[in-house]
């Protein structure tokens, strides 16, 4: 019989290689070996955690090996066969496997617990173990149904099954919604509560699994796609709290250690993203911004140009900077978009690309594409650098990107007020690629469509580009 | 296996510790790096998988656990999921990023 001591060193030494992988993670230099320590810290945790059973007296593989090559096999699939777009959904999807998995265990614990009629008599044993099974079963819950909803969110919609019809996912959240949620949450802790009271009773459990799901929904339902990034980091945060509370319930220090590091980080990260947009955590999370709210009527109108035009004013120019949006991902159209720049720069003619922090549904998600069509990462401007650069530039390009370069946000009214944005309307001339003038995710109408200098192409993302690079050859 | 009061004080001590160390530990983080940095920790929160081996075990022991069983197998399947998937798609972006500022020069 092996010391249980060792075991302890073991999820020790893995615990560091989680604490230096974050570390690690937040620098980009250092950022794959994080990845890599991680990974390493995990491989280590369960290692040693089956030498353990082993040594202990297996009861049963088939189980373990069963979900242990299921699971790996599903998140094989999943992780190879994702696009660069889907990135987003997936990572909302992992995260809110990860929140169910910690619910389900301590439901599993509290079951068998009641099954065995191993329940503990009135005392620290009973309190603590019970309060961590439904802390982890509340925070763990909301984790999973708010990752689901986050997910179709960040989709935009979802398949009915054998129809084949797309519905288009709802925000919907009316202010007394808040009540309710207020109230669901009050539930909850009431019912870890009775299930102290009544520990051998689980129906408790079941109805508390019940409000906290609920919980979760209605939390991500009222929030709009683009501050999804803020919720999932959130989330992630959340997941990591209920491996904590896990960790109290099968009495694990590495889980208590790994999930509340990874969801005090989580928390911060929330915040330097909202940071970049702007905007409190609070209004994120409990005043719906867009969607539901007043939307500017369109009265003006502007005549599209076609890329003949287009092409003719890009002809000679010396410097182009690129605005990428959320249409360049969806569209696809960044490989059109690397090849303009190569079209541009065999003229001598220097390209940049102005990233804004929250373009696209993820943070770092214009960076991604971009690297993956080749653009060099050096070309890749961020805002504050960028912005002092537009006066001096002849053409910018704007590809799919709206909120994020109105002029609005300077005005202090209205939702987008305060909001930093690319100054893309001090350029010379503005070239837009873009389905129709409606209004971005904000609601706002964007001046920068009406200005004279700007020229509107309007049409798919990638396929403008396609014609772009055509007449560009073409003159 | 019985919990003493002291125990579960260490244990709390260890939860708290680990807070502040998680609020210390990223202080400043380029954009490009926060979609990586949520998917590599959020795979590390799949540590719950120690828990669900844990149980998907111990579950067998006994009798009339099925349920038990059958809820940490589950449990066991969706860590595992977040964890392989987790770590491969981080790695996957940050080679996309990494891959880029080699060949550019950097």
């Amino acid at each position: 019989m092996v010391d249980s001591v060792v075991w302890d060193i073991g999820y020790l030494i893995s615990a560091s290689l989680f604490i230096m992988g974050i570390k690690k993670l937040s620098s980009p230099r250092t950022a794959p070996e994080g990845n890599s320590l991680g990974a390493l810290g995990m491989l280590l945790a369960v290692v040693v955690t089956l030498a353990k059973l082993q040594t202990e007296g297996v009861i049963g593989w088939e189980l373990i090996i069963g979900g242990l090559a299921l699971g790996s096999l599903i998140g094989y699939l999943m992780a190879t066969r994702v696009e660069m777009t889907g990135m987003p959904e997936l990572v909302a999807l992992f995260n809110g496997f990860g929140g169910g998995a910690s619910a389900l265990v301590g439901l599993s614990e509290a079951l068998k617990r009641i099954q065995e009629s191993n329940i503990p008599d009135p005392g620290v044993e009973l309190y603590a173990i019970w309060i961590a099974i439904g802390l982890s079963g509340i925070v763990g819950w909301i984790t999973l149904t708010g990752s689901l909803v986050a997910m179709y969110k960040l989709k935009g919609g979802f398949t009915i099954p054998f129809t084949g019809k797309w519905v288009r996912f709802p925000t919907w959240g009316p202010s007394w919604l808040n009540a309710v949620k207020v109230i669901l949450l009050m539930t909850s802790f009431s019912l870890i509560w009775m299930t102290i009271q009544e520990p051998s009773d689980h129906s408790w459990i079941y109805a508390l699994a019940l409000s906290s799901g609920l919980l979760g929904i209605l939390f991500v339902l009222p929030i709009g796609g683009a501050d999804m990034p803020v919720v999932v980091s959130l989330l992630n945060s959340l997941s990591g709290i209920a491996a904590a509370f896990t960790g109290f319930v099968i009495g694990n220090n590495v889980l208590i250690i790994a999930g509340s590091m990874v969801g005090a980080a989580g928390l911060i990260l929330t915040f330097i993203m909202c940071k970049a947009m702007n905007r409190e955590l609070f209004d994120v999370l409990f005043k719906a911004f867009g969607g539901s709210g007043e939307r500017d009527q369109l009265t003006r109108t502007k005549v599209g140009s076609d890329p003949e035009e287009v092409a003719m004013v890009l002809d000679g120019a010396q410097r182009v900077i690129v605005v990428p949006g959320y249409g360049m991902a969806v569209s696809q159209s960044q490989h059109a978009v690397k090849e303009f720049a190569d079209l541009m720069e065999s003229t001598g003619c220097e390209v940049l690309y102005a990233i804004h922090p929250v373009a696209g549904r993820m943070p770092g998600h214009m960076n991604v594409l971009l690297a993956e069509a080749n653009v060099p990462y050096e070309r890749l401007i961020e805002m504050d650098e960028i912005n002092s650069e537009f006066p001096d530039c002849d053409v910018a390009l704007v590809i799919g990107a709206n909120d994020t370069t109105n002029p609005a946000a300077r005005t202090g009214e209205g939702p987008l007020a305060g909001m930093p944005i690319l100054d893309v309307d001090k350029a010379n001339v503005v070239v837009i690629i873009k389905r129709s003038l409606s209004v971005g995710y904000a609601g706002v109408d964007n001046d920068l469509f009406y200005m004279d200098k700007t020229m509107m192409l309007f049409g798919d993302g990638k396929k403008m580009m396609n014609e772009l690079n055509g007449s560009i050859k073409d003159l | 296996m019985s919990l003493t009061l002291g125990a579960l004080v260490g244990s709390i001590t260890v939860f708290v510790l680990a807070i502040f160390l998680g609020f210390e530990l990223i202080s400043k983080v380029p954009p490009t790096l926060h979609t990586p940095l949520m998917s590599g920790a959020n795979a590390i929160s799949g540590i719950t998988i120690v828990g669900a081996l844990i149980l998907s075990n111990s579950s067998f022991d006994g009798a009339n656990t099925e349920l038990a069983a059958l809820l940490a197998f589950v449990a066991l399947v969706m860590a595992t999921i977040n964890v392989v998937g987790g770590f491969m798609v981080t790695n996957k972006m940050l080679g996309m990023i990494a891959g880029r500022r080699r060949k550019g020069g950097e």
